[in-house]
């Protein structure tokens, strides 16, 4: 065990103080403060500096019959598509869901990891790891790298004995249980549709048109998200894909081109 | 815009907090329950950064806790509000957590007492507290209303008069709060005042 030698550490001035009325007496330790003009904000700036932004549309929400995962596809660098086929729902373990916005590589590492925890969990113990426990592991491991730059939003879905549970857990060691959360930059945009349209008692079928809609929608409106909309279920048997459907191709579908009346067809201007 | 606030009455104690969790522009939930029972005669109204909040609150909690599994007694609220600053001090130069908190609770010898204790391990002793942006609002209406030995009616009065003014007047008042009280009978929820319902689980 590491012995605490912080009651050896000298509390004197390192200078040599000329003081007279000082003697015999130890001065006063003195902290330096930090050279900036906003002493409350400034740790506050620099950690959103190394902050990136979560450029990504994810959504969860629970219902009668269970949880409802859905979630885009795109990754962007900036103003750079990288990619179109981005996998953003994590299978954790066959009962347990989790979701990807922030930097990818922090969500996937992170995720595994925790699937390995519940694992050990599931050996230890004899028996399955609640959602409650999963989501609070995960937050404690991301909670102890506050700070470092790791960027993290996600959710965990699950069907325990309790029933189905849904909790978002960030990087900056936020843990929250709710009934309905969206993440990422296109989340407000999907807000407005899940809550619209939300009704505890949907079928497995609304609830995940409900949710395709709602993804739809942000990528619609949110440059960083796009590509796929995928739809997972979660009920008392684990979770199920239900849907992958590409957002272009649903756009139609919502909003089919019309045939229009022509008022005036444009001519061939006849040579002067 | 988190809004913490309470005071102390003729034998007991109160703080009311908002319940919403927000992220930018963003209102996560609005039924997140922000002051939790440290023991069975304290409670600690917390706002701040979520994941400090919610982390340096229950540490506290556990070892608190911990003392009185040591001890056979529990802490009073004066050792327990100098501990959390003396937690938050220590943590200060090297890993603050931007946490604050007021600290409600009862001891049978010395009656209700809160304890006002800011991020950066600020610690008094007061009748009347409060922090975030609605404390602009309430605070001076409970200058103006508070005096010494209120009546439960009274003080909850009083509270219900600044969360009005904070809902009329602060620009993004969070819809929904939590007042919570500690006397001799223990620490307990009081009332929620709501004006939105998140959609809840119906078979909760």
């Amino acid at each position: 065990m590491k012995l605490d030698t912080s009651g050896l550490e000298s509390t004197a001035p390192f200078f040599g103080s000329s003081h007279e009325l000082n003697d015999g007496f130890s001065a006063v330790p003195s902290f330096e403060i930090p050279d900036t003009i906003d002493f409350d904000g400034f740790q506050k700036e620099a950690v959103q500096m190394v902050k990136p932004a979560k450029g990504t549309t994810t959504l969860a929400f629970i219902f009668k019959e269970g949880v409802m995962v859905a979630a885009d596809s795109r990754a962007s660098m900036g103003g750079y598509i990288s990619s179109q086929s981005v996998k953003k729902i994590i299978e954790i373990n066959p009962y347990m869901l989790g979701t990807m916005a922030g930097g990818a590589a922090d969500c996937q590492f992170w995720h595994r990891n925790l699937g390995i925890k519940c694992r050990l969990h599931e050996l230890a113990n004899k028996s399955r790891i609640s959602v409650t426990g999963a989501s609070k592991l995960l937050a404690n491991i991301l909670f102890s790298y506050r700070g470092m730059g790791l960027s993290v939003g996600t959710m965990i879905a699950g069907w325990d004995e309790t029933g189905p549970g849904l909790y978002y857990v960030d990087s900056e060691g936020g843990r929250l249980k709710g009934t309905r959360f969206s993440v990422g930059s296109g989340s407000p945009y999907a807000y407005g549709v899940l809550d619209n349209g939300y009704r505890y008692d949907m079928s497995i079928e609304e609830a995940a048109e409900l949710a395709r809609r709602a993804i739809y929608h942000a990528t619609f409106r949110d440059a960083a998200s796009g590509g796929v909309a995928s739809v997972y279920y979660v009920g008392p048997n684990g979770w199920k894909k239900l849907s992958g459907d590409d957002v272009g191709e649903l756009h139609y579908e919502y909003y089919p081109v019309l045939p229009s009346t022509v008022e005036q067809e444009m001519v061939e201007v006849a040579a002067a | 815009m988190e809004c913490v606030f309470g005071m102390v009455g003729e034998g007991f104690a109160v703080v009311a907090a908002d319940t919403s969790a927000v992220h930018s522009i963003l209102v996560h939930k609005s039924n997140e329950d922000k002051i939790m029972v440290l023991d069975s005669h304290k409670l600690i109204a917390a706002s701040g950064e979520p994941g400090d909040r919610v982390q340096f609150t229950e540490y506290i909690q556990k070892n608190v806790a911990l003392y009185q599994f040591r001890n056979g007694i529990p802490l009073t609220t004066a050792a327990a509000a100098n501990f959390t600053r003396g937690e938050l001090a220590t943590a200060l130069r090297k890993n603050p957590y931007s946490v604050n908190i007021l600290l409600a609770g009862y001891d049978k010898e010395t009656g209700p007492s809160l304890y006002y204790i800011d991020y950066i391990a600020t610690l008094h002793k007061v009748d009347k507290g409060a922090f975030g942006y609605g404390s602009y609002f309430s605070l001076s209406t409970m200058d103006r209303h508070y005096h010494s030995r209120m009546s439960v009616e009274e003080a909850i009065d009083l509270v219900d008069k600044c969360i009005i003014e904070i809902r009329s007047r602060l620009v993004v008042a969070p819809p929904n709060f939590v007042i919570k009280i500690v006397d001799k009978d223990g620490a307990r929820e009081y009332a929620w005042r709501e004006t939105v319902k998140d959609a809840d689980v119906a078979a909760a």
